[in-house]
C-alpha cells in the first residue's frame, strides 16, 4: 500500500526512478502462453499462491515461441507454455533447467456452423484438414510460431500437405495471438484450430462452433520450465521454485482442476505424468 | 452491430461502478503518458528552439529527420527499447524491463520528435515575425528565445497536446516493454488489446470510449487554462 502511495504522489521526474525501485518486492516474472491468461486461469490460481507465500507472480502473456525467446534473453524467471518439443529443445540448449508437465486439455477445430467443408464427424484431425484443403475452404492460421501454430503445422505435415504454398489464398496467416486469430476467423467465416480453453472463454463466437474434436492427435500438454541460473545469473530461482512446487503439488493441481467456466473444466492437472 | 450499443453500456457500467481495476489502469495510463510528455518537453522544446533560431550546415537535414521521426512506428520503438532493456541487452542491469519506467522511456522517444518538430515550426514563424523588433531592442539570443517561447506558448501547448495524444493512444511500444502485466504495467490501450483478444468486443470498445473521454478531459482542461490565462492577460 505504501509503495502505491509513493507512486501516486511522486512528481514526474522522480517517478522515473521511483518506478524502478518499486520493483524490489518479492515477485517472479512468468513468461506464458496466452490461453492461460485469456481464459482467466491465472486470476483463479495466483491469488491463492500470492496470499500463501507473499510472492507476486507477474504474467507476461505472449505466444509460446515469443515466451521462450524472452526467457532465453533472461527476461523471465519461469516459462509456462505448450509446445513440448520446443520446451525440451530450450532445456537442451542450456536456457532451461528442468521441464515438468503441469496440465493438459485439447485443441479443437472451429468453423462456421454450416460446415461447408463437411469436417464434422470425420475419422481424425488429418481427414478434417484434408477436406478443408480439398474444398479450398478458408482456414486461418496463427502463423506466429506459437504452440498452437506448431501443433497446426504438425497436423498438416502429418497428411503431407504444405498449406503455406496457399498462403494468401484460402490459407490465411494472421501472425497474431489466438484471440486476434479467432476474431479474424469469425470475421471471414473461416476454419481455425484453437485450444479449448481460449475457445470456451472467447466472447465473440458469432456463428462459429466446434466442428471437430476428440482425436488423440489434438492433445495439448502444458509444461513449466525453470530457467538455468548458469545461463541467467539474475533469475529469481528460489521464488520460481516455490511457485513450481506449489503448482505441481496438491494445492496447485486441485486449483487447476477446480477452474471452471460456464460449468466446463478447462484444464486437467497431470503433474508428474511424463516429466523430462 | 449490437457491440456498439453494448459498448456504451459497458463504459457506463465501468465508470458508474468506479471499478477499482479501471481506476488503477486509467491512473497508470495518465502517469506514464504525462511523465513521458514532461520529459519529452524538456528535451524537445530546447531542441526545437535551437533549430528554429540557429543556422548551421546540415540544418535542413536535421529538420527533415526530426520531422520524419514523428512517424516512428511505436512497435519499432518498443522493440528497440526491449532489446536495450532486456537482460541480454546493454541496459539489462538497470532491471527496467516490464516496469512503468520502460513504458515512459518508449513513449518519450515517440513524443520528442513531435514536440521538437512542431515547436521548431512555431518558433521559426514567430522569429520571422518579430526578428526586426527583437533586434531593435538589442536583446541577446537567450533573451530573444525567451521572448519567442513566451509569445508562442499557446501554440506550443498544442504541440504538447499532440505529443500527449500520441503517447496515451499508442499500444505497440508499451505492450512490448511493459508486458501488459496486471496491476503493474497494464494501461488503457493494452487492456483494450487484451479484451479484444478475449473476444470481449463490447468491453474493449467501452474502454476505448473511456480513453477518448480522458483525452477529451485533458484537452478541455488545457483549453480552459489557456482561456483563463488570456483573460487575465487582457484584463
Amino acid at each position: 500500500m505504501l509503495k502505491t502511495a509513493r507512486n501516486w504522489f511522486c512528481v514526474p521526474l522522480a517517478c522515473l526512478f521511483a518506478a524502478g525501485t518499486a520493483m524490489a518486492g518479492d515477485f517472479i516474472l512468468l513468461q506464458s502462453t496466452t490461453s492461460t491468461q485469456n481464459s482467466g486461469l491465472y486470476e483463479h490460481l495466483l491469488p491463492a499462491f500470492e496470499e500463501k507465500t507473499g510472492i507476486q507472480v507477474r504474467v507476461v502473456a505472449v505466444g509460446t515461441g515469443q515466451a521462450i525467446k524472452n526467457a532465453g534473453n533472461c527476461d523471465g524467471d519461469l516459462l509456462l507454455v505448450h509446445a513440448r518439443a520446443a520446451e525440451e529443445a530450450f532445456v537442451a540448449e542450456g536456457g532451461g533447467k528442468e521441464r515438468r508437465d503441469v496440465m493438459y486439455n485439447d485443441f479443437v477445430l472451429v468453423g462456421p456452423s454450416a460446415d461447408p467443408a463437411g469436417i464434422g464427424g470425420g475419422a481424425d484431425a488429418g481427414t478434417a484438414l484434408e477436406k478443408i484443403a480439398a474444398s479450398r475452404s478458408a482456414f486461418v492460421s496463427r502463423g506466429d510460431d506459437s504452440g498452437t501454430h506448431k501443433k497446426e503445422l504438425s497436423l498438416w505435415s502429418g497428411i503431407g500437405i504444405d498449406p503455406v504454398q496457399y498462403s494468401g489464398g484460402w490459407y490465411r496467416e494472421t501472425g497474431s495471438g489466438m484471440g486476434a486469430t479467432l476474431n479474424a476467423a469469425v470475421g471471414m467465416d473461416a476454419y481455425v484450430l484453437t485450444d479449448r480453453a481460449t475457445w470456451i472463454s472467447f466472447g465473440n463466437r458469432a456463428g462459429h462452433e466446434i466442428l471437430f474434436e476428440g482425436d488423440p492427435s489434438l492433445f495439448n500438454q502444458y509444461g513449466v520450465v525453470t530457467i538455468d541460473p548458469d545461463h541467467c545469473p539474475n533469475v529469481r530461482q528460489a521464488e520460481a521454485k516455490r511457485f513450481v512446487d506449489w503448482l505441481l503439488g496438491p494445492e496447485g493441481q486441485a486449483a487447476i482442476a477446480g477452474f471452471r467456466l460456464g460449468g466446463q473444466q478447462l484444464f486437467y492437472p497431470n503433474a508428474g505424468d511424463g516429466d523430462s | 452491430m449490437q457491440d456498439f450499443a453494448a459498448s456504451f453500456f459497458e463504459a457506463f457500467r465501468l465508470v458508474a461502478g468506479l471499478d477499482s481495476g479501471l481506476i488503477e489502469i486509467v491512473w497508470l495510463s495518465l502517469k506514464v503518458s504525462i511523465t513521458a510528455v514532461f520529459i519529452a518537453t524538456v528535451i524537445g522544446l530546447p531542441l526545437g528552439a535551437f533549430l528554429a533560431v540557429t543556422r548551421f550546415p546540415g540544418r535542413s537535414i536535421v529538420i527533415v529527420t526530426v520531422t520524419a521521426l514523428m512517424g516512428l512506428p511505436p512497435v519499432v520503438v518498443g522493440l528497440v527499447v526491449y532489446l536495450l532493456l532486456s537482460n541480454a541487452g546493454a541496459l539489462g542491469p538497470l532491471q527496467l524491463l516490464y516496469t512503468p519506467t520502460a513504458m515512459i522511456i518508449a513513449q518519450t522517444i515517440l513524443v520528442v520528435p513531435i514536440i521538437a518538430a512542431l515547436a521548431r515550426q512555431t518558433l521559426e514563424d514567430l522569429n520571422g515575425e518579430y526578428r526586426d523588433q527583437l533586434m531593435l531592442f538589442g536583446l541577446g539570443s537567450l533573451a530573444r528565445l525567451r521572448t519567442l517561447l513566451w509569445e508562442g506558448r499557446y501554440s506550443l501547448m498544442t504541440a504538447l497536446l499532440a505529443g500527449f495524444g500520441r503517447a496515451v493512444a499508442e499500444v505497440g511500444a508499451v505492450i512490448i516493454v511493459g508486458g501488459n502485466i496486471n496491476h503493474v504495467t497494464r494501461v488503457m490501450t493494452t487492456a483494450i488489446a487484451l479484451e479484444t483478444s478475449k473476444g470481449n468486443l463490447a468491453l474493449a470498445l467501452g474502454l476505448g470510449l473511456i480513453l477518448l473521454i480522458i483525452a477529451f478531459a485533458v484537452n478541455a482542461l488545457v483549453f480552459l487554462l489557456r482561456a483563463a490565462a488570456e483573460r487575465s492577460a487582457y484584463a
